[in-house]
């Protein structure tokens, strides 16, 4: 083992699957000369050459729609869109057309796409740079949708997302692309989709922690655990298909649970989450559930806005205080 | 309005007359079952657009592909499609070309080329250069075509994929079936210029204007067409001028349409028009055409049996077909 960035693990998915298959192909904004807006593809373009690292205008449906038909003749493409802002840019072609291309045509079409996409707040980026669209699509029958949180699910779950036959929409949040982990570098290292990753044990409070809110939750956790109080940290790592039984099985031992994400609070991935547990384990909640999330603003520019509205550690500390009082740990 | 057969064989031309035939009698009874409750859901009929489509269609070779849109019955009949499997799709049966979970709007035949209908305008546009874009990057010698309306021609998809394909000079083939009507709008009322080829100069490569009610005229505009793109020309925008006989869907009033106007097109009719030139020019006789009529008819007559007879699809069918991969269920 030895240790990567996020990016690096990315990047390293991107050229295995290129080297291992001649139908993965990149195509999207300023992925090849300029080697990604956040540096993700660079080499990329020197290695595999500009057929197969293709740098598009600035057209995110000719984008998607090229990769659909692309991928419905056989290859294997990976879109990428600069910030998950800009989806909507392509929306009919990633709901309508992506999304539904299988199921519309009675099976006939095979739909390998991986749509490559930022989110999340980097700072100051403000309104249109900075929102976690995540939620958007689960709503959206027909997508996969993949949250990584850590430098070897990246690597794992991309290249998962590239070898399977399904539209996958992958949000790689930008606060998480210097972090390091280590990384396997067996080229057949794979993530499978809906197995959460259990972070953490504890004992006392589950808290699902969705992508860049993962280290937060774990930094919470180190907190708490000086008072006493085990957050056991669930990464779900893929939103649709969502492994609803790890948490069932962590809320029959803990009792409490806390969703956290940085999607705005309202219909984000913790009112689905919430409502699946609510269905599904309420005889084991000891405590109403919790949801730790961006306010319901757009995301502000001035650093003392923006903090006020983004989900922080301390807010998942305030939330497990929240829950814990009165300490009625089981 | 003088038809020209030049360099089309009398087999192509006979051919041709029975695929607009067909497309014609397709959308006439598949609009009668509809009245008569066979078919739950709505229909964008062709009529008086049989020459853009069939023109097209024969033009291509079977590895070419298409998309298609909301008017689309005639694109793949044209390409060869199964008119008992698509009765059995607007029948909403089991054995209709997606199961009965597409519809009109959706249908699609990968074996025949056809990447789907689609009930989005121009969304088959971006998708269909897609394809190119795959067999320009393996080297085949195959073009994608992407049929559309005027309407089509101001989404923003059209024109990012128009951009894309100069840009990279893909082998598709753009072909804009202008009938003059935007769903309930003339299409003066929707773009600053009538001939919308004008917009290919935009993006680098040539738009032609053929009359779109002349098949012969639009097959060898076509051919042209796809043998520039064969050969690594890049794109064609080949608009097609010609005209709807019935409303946007079965059952639009079509307010919007001056007095007169219909009664001129269906006048200009494309396949009297063809059936007429065949018989001038001694390639089929009255007779000859009335039997490739009968034969259509008797055709359709055995679509509609076999959508009649075949069965509903199961309920939870539905639930089936989502994804390839269903991780054990967590999604379908």
């Amino acid at each position: 083992m030895r240790e990567l960035t996020y990016s690096e693990a990315i990047r390293e998915a991107l050229a295995e699957e290129m080297a291992r298959d001649p139908s993965v192909f990149l195509i999207g904004e300023d992925v090849g000369v300029f080697g990604g807006v956040f540096g993700v593809t660079q080499g990329l373009l020197d290695q595999f050459g500009e057929a197969r690292v293709l740098d598009t205008p600035i057209s995110e449906s000719a984008i998607i729609g090229a990769a659909l038909g692309a991928a419905m003749m056989g290859m294997r493409p990976v879109a990428e869109i600069m910030f998950g802002d800009f989806l909507p840019i392509a929306g009919d072609q990633i709901v309508n057309q992506l999304a539904k291309a299988r199921y519309m045509s009675g099976g006939k079409a095979n739909v390998p796409v991986t749509v490559r996409v930022t989110t999340g707040a980097p700072g100051s980026a403000a309104q249109q740079h900075s929102q976690s669209p995540e939620a958007w699509f689960m709503n959206v029958p027909g997508l996969k949708i993949v949250t990584p949180a850590t430098p070897a699910d990246a690597k794992g779950l991309l290249k998962s997302a590239i070898r399977g036959d399904d539209p996958v929409l992958f949000f790689e949040h930008k606060m998480l692309y210097a972090e390091r982990g280590d990384v396997p570098p067996d080229p057949d290292f794979l993530v499978p989709f809906g197995e959460a990753r259990l972070a953490r044990e504890g004992a006392h409070i589950t808290v699902v922690a969705i992508g860049g809110m993962l280290r937060h939750a774990l930094r919470a956790a180190d907190q708490l655990a000086e008072e006493g109080i085990q957050l056991e940290v669930i990464d779900p790592r893929t939103l649709v298909p969502f492994d609803l039984e790890t948490v069932v099985r962590s809320i029959e031992k803990t009792g409490r649970l806390i969703i956290a994400h940085e999607a705005h609070k309202r219909c984000g991935a913790g009112a689905e989450i919430a409502a699946l547990i609510a269905e599904e384990a309420l005889d084991w909640l000891d405590a109403p559930i919790v949801r730790v999330a961006a306010k319901n603003v757009p995301i502000p520019y001035a650093p003392a806005l923006e903090q006020y509205v983004l989900p922080s550690a301390e807010d998942i500390v305030a939330a497990a205080h929240k829950l814990a009082l009165p300490l009625r740990i089981r | 309005m003088i038809t020209d057969l030049t360099g089309l064989t009398p087999e192509l031309l006979r051919e041709m007359y029975r695929r607009m035939v067909l497309v014609r009698e397709f959308e006439l009874r598949a609009i009668a079952e509809r009245r008569i409750g066979l078919i739950p859901g709505f229909i964008h009929a062709s009529i008086g657009q049989e020459a853009s489509a069939v023109g097209v269609g024969m033009a291509m070779r079977p590895e070419d592909v298409f998309t298609s849109t909301h008017r689309g019955h005639g694109h793949l009949i044209s390409k060869g499609g199964d008119v008992a499997r698509m009765m059995a799709e607007l029948a909403a049966r089991a054995t209709g070309y997606c199961g009965g979970r597409g519809g009109s709007l959706h249908i699609a035949d990968f074996a025949l080329g056809s990447l789907g209908a689609n009930g989005i305008v121009a969304g088959g546009i971006p998708m269909a250069v897609g394809a190119a874009l795959a067999f320009a990057m393996r080297g085949e010698e195959r073009v994608a075509v992407s049929f559309f309306g005027d309407g089509a021609a101001n989404q923003g998809a059209f024109h990012e994929a128009l951009n894309l394909a100069g840009l990279w000079k893909l082998p598709v083939v753009f072909v804009c079936e202008n009938n003059l009507y935007g769903e309930g709008t003339p299409q003066h009322k929707q773009a600053p210029l009538a001939d919308l080829a004008l917009r290919a100069r935009s993006y680098a490569f040539p738009g032609v204007i053929v009359d779109g009610n002349d098949a012969p005229s639009v097959y060898r505009a076509a051919s042209e067409a796809l043998e520039r793109a064969r050969h690594g020309l890049g794109p064609t925008l080949l608009e097609c001028k010609t005209y709807r006989w019935h409303g946007h869907y079965e059952g639009d009033p079509q307010v919007y349409k001056p007095t007169g106007e219909q009664q001129e097109w269906q006048a200009r009719c494309p396949i009297v028009r063809l059936g007429a030139a065949l018989v001038t020019a001694g390639v089929a006789t009255e007779a000859d055409l009335e039997a490739i009529r009968e034969a259509v008819r008797a055709e359709l007559d055995e679509a509609v049996a076999f959508a009649r007879q075949s069965p509903q699809p199961q309920p939870d069918e539905a639930l089936m077909g989502v994804y390839a991969e269903t991780h054990g269920g967590k999604v379908f």
